[in-house]
């Protein structure tokens, strides 16, 4: 019976939006994707307006008004619950929105033409600030891609360390995710809560790291410090305290009428739907298809580690959010593994031409100081080539594309944000719905906007 | 996880992307664009990776666009998800591909002047000025 | 208008400057990075409601403060500015964080290089993301600005 109604919305062919396309005439100029033009003269009209002393009602023409009455609303990109400057222009009829446009760009940053200006040692700070919710995942993938172009293999506990780092920051992502969904939804508790474990977590990375978000920890050749003393019970603490909290959201949230109706047979996204639009991530796991790259793709040696890939067939915005709080805990799983099989030995390669020597090197060998100013300097060189690789973050199939000329600084440097990529799927979920449920349609894709514009 | 990397030319690029979709390549991941400035002929490489899923294989098919009239068909209407990607590389190259829904500009202002990722596109860099510095220029 | 200062006068100024650093609502305007880190400062474990800054309000129209939390594109300037002009005086701005108040590390074609090219800044908070400790002592700054500053503004 589900597959059925599953099967009959199948919305493959939607209307798509194209740039001035809108049949009348009179708000093309008020959803424009312009409006970039700062005012260049302040005219004493357009003040009066802004402040409110001049009202100007005056638009709605006799000719203008149609029968069918759709109307255009303009959602961001400042907006509370669109997650960022995200900028939606919506046609509706009535209540029921029927085509979506989603407009990007509000956060370019030029990191692409940054990080050719960087070399491959300072890469990761570029790339960490793009998913600004799972940063560590960013700088393992262009670790990754770097240390593929050199053909170079990190230590057993560098690896280890790198699984465990990124899981917890899994965890949090999640953790902001579910926290910004409920708050979009109304559910306020659900945002103090999940900020509230965030902190527990992010308070362990800033004694790692020294940084709470935006670490640059993870580095090509390994990571940039070992782990802090007593770091044991810190994930121990992690470990016990975040399963008993997700049990509070689940006695909250799980059997609460009023969460699953605002969310169940919501934004349904099936497994063509989401092939066709390239959604990877947790939206194309709570859709019924069991992808996930740690398992078939593996990485920096997850492939050693138990644990499951959990998978839920409704695809709407109910199993989107439930397949995050699943996540949380099999993340937990993994760092629980990392914690007890942590090996010991170099937490980065033992190569002086890539990774910088220890600072007491520097002070007894003057070979040590001359690689040290080497690396801090020029950085080091990566041989001719490309390569792409892959990896699971908490959106989906996070990818670095790096294109090497020889020289220590990448030629070409492009990301794959999951983000940019899931968003296309907006206007599939989100026509023929009411406009109450775009917010939930929204939050349930988790975009961060740092990654879609990059 | 390597990728198999197939080389073709624009005319052919389409089909070949077609073939791929009959062979279960379910999905487009990535398409971008590299400009080989003064280093080779043509300009600008279209690089474009496929994942299939069913047989957990990824392909990655490379073309060169002539530079005469930077054109490429779009892939769009095989693989939706190009919409996107091909708006960027429109928008931070230059390249134009043909029969898109919509092609303007995606991560730039509408009235921006230029393609920003080309090679001889400054960086826009604004020179750091410390307080009473002696001026280097003169 | 010029106001001389005398008894009464200056005792209302006092009050009035005080009524303003307790109930300064911020307008959402969280762009990037800073954003979260500027809704952690709103949450739980921080929590800016003991300042009585808690409500975020979603509209310009409500807000005194502007807190730009995160990097400002080329694109996204006219709406910042926008925005600015909408919220009602006397109103406040906060750059948050390194690429609003120099733009950062992003010295390139896509970003405004510091928010202060294009409203005026109040207040500067360094970091990248600056923690919620260090948003709470750059409001906190700006209450010592305010209390100490003149009513017309």
């Amino acid at each position: 019976m589900k597959e059925d109604t599953r099967k009959s919305k199948l919305k493959f062919k939607f209307d798509l939006w194209a740039t001035n396309s809108e049949e009348n005439g009179w708000n093309i100029s008020s959803t424009d994707e312009g409006s970039q033009k700062m005012l260049e003269e302040e005219s004493e009209k357009q003040i009066k307006i802004q402040t409110g002393t001049d009202v100007i009602d005056d638009f709605i023409l006799e000719e203008d008004t149609t029968d069918d009455e759709r109307m255009i609303v303009n959602m961001g990109p400042q907006h509370p619950s669109t997650h960022g400057v995200l900028r939606l222009q919506a046609e509706l009829e009535g209540e029921v929105v029927r085509r979506v446009k989603p407009v990007i760009g509000y956060l370019h940053t030029g990191m692409e033409k940054t990080g050719e200006e960087l070399n491959y040692f300072q890469g990761p700070t570029n790339t960490t600030r793009m998913d600004y919710l799972s940063p560590l995942f960013n700088e393992l993938v262009f670790s990754l891609t770097t240390e593929k172009l050199i053909g170079i293999d990190v230590p057993d506990r560098a690896k280890t360390i790198r699984i465990l780092m990124t899981e917890l920051n899994r965890v949090s992502s999640h953790l902001v995710a579910l926290a910004t969904g409920g708050m979009d939804i109304g559910a306020l508790s659900m945002m103090i809560f999940g900020f509230r474990e965030r902190e527990l977590i992010l308070n362990f990375f800033e004694k790692t790291t020294g940084l709470r978000m935006n670490h640059n920890y993870i580095r090509p050749g390994g990571v940039a410090a070992d782990l802090p003393d007593g770091w044991q019970s810190d994930v121990e603490e992690i470990l016990k305290i975040i399963p008993e909290k997700l049990k509070d959201y689940d006695d909250m949230l799980l059997d609460n009428p009023i969460w699953r109706g605002r969310l169940e047979n919501i934004g349904i996204l099936t497994t063509e739907e989401c092939f066709a639009y390239g959604v990877t991530g947790p939206s194309l796991r709570a859709s019924g298809h069991s992808w996930d790259l740690r398992k078939s793709q593996p990485y920096s040696g997850i492939e050693n580690y138990d644990f499951d890939v959990p998978v839920l067939d409704e695809g709407d915005v109910f199993a989107r959010w439930r397949i995050k709080v699943l996540e949380i805990f099999e993340s937990l799983k993994i760092v629980e593994q990392a914690l007890n099989q942590m090996p010991k030995g170099p937490y980065k390669i033992q190569d002086k031409k890539i990774t910088p020597p220890p600072r007491k090197r520097i002070d007894e060998s003057m070979e040590a100081l001359i690689h040290h100013f080497k690396i801090y300097t020029e950085g080091f060189k990566v041989p001719e080539g490309d390569a792409y690789v892959a990896i699971e973050s908490p959106r989906g199939e996070l990818g670095c594309y790096i294109v090497s000329d020889g020289s220590s600084k990448p030629y070409r440097m492009h990301v794959r944000g999951p983000s940019f990529c899931n968003l296309q799927a907006l206007p599939v979920i989100m026509t023929d719905s009411p406009i109450a449920d775009a917010v939930a349609a929204i939050a349930s894709l988790d975009p961060v906007i740092g990654d879609v514009d990059r | 996880m390597n990728s198999e990397i197939l080389r073709t030319n624009v005319e052919s690029y389409k089909k070949l992307v077609e073939l791929l979709k009959s062979e279960g390549f379910e999905m487009m991941v990535d398409l971008t664009v590299v400009d080989w400035f003064r280093k080779k002929e043509p300009r600008f490489e279209v690089i474009v990776q496929f994942l299939s899923v069913s047989s957990n294989e990824r392909k990655t098919i490379k073309v060169f666009v002539n530079d005469d009239d930077l054109t490429i068909p779009s892939i769009s209407d095989i693989y939706p998800s190009a919409n996107f990607y091909e708006r960027e590389a429109f928008d931070m190259f230059g390249i134009i591909f043909t029969d898109h829904p919509d092609l303007t500009r995606i991560l730039m202002p509408d009235d921006w002047q230029g393609h920003p990722l080309r090679k001889n596109y400054g960086s826009g860099r604004i020179p750091v000025q410390f307080k009473n510095a002696p001026r280097v220029d003169q | 208008m010029y106001t001389p200062d005398n008894i009464l006068t200056t005792t209302i100024d006092k009050a009035v400057r005080w009524s303003r650093t307790q109930s300064m609502w911020p307008v959402t305007f969280g762009l990037a990075c800073c954003a979260i880190e500027m809704m952690a400062a709103g949450s739980a474990k921080y929590d800016l409601a003991r300042y009585g800054m808690e409500v975020f309000r979603a509209s310009p129209r409500q807000a005194d403060l502007m807190i730009v939390a995160g990097r400002v594109s080329q694109k996204m300037a006219p709406v910042l500015r926008q925005v600015y002009d909408q919220m009602a005086d006397p109103k406040w701005v906060i750059a948050m964080g390194a690429c609003s108040s120099t733009g950062g590390m992003f010295n390139n074609y896509a970003l405004v290089q510091g928010v202060d090219h294009i409203v005026p800044v109040d207040m500067y908070v360094p970091g990248c993301p600056p923690g919620p400790q260090s948003l709470m002592h750059g409001i906190l700054t700006l209450h010592d600005k305010i209390m100490a500053g003149e009513i017309n503004r």
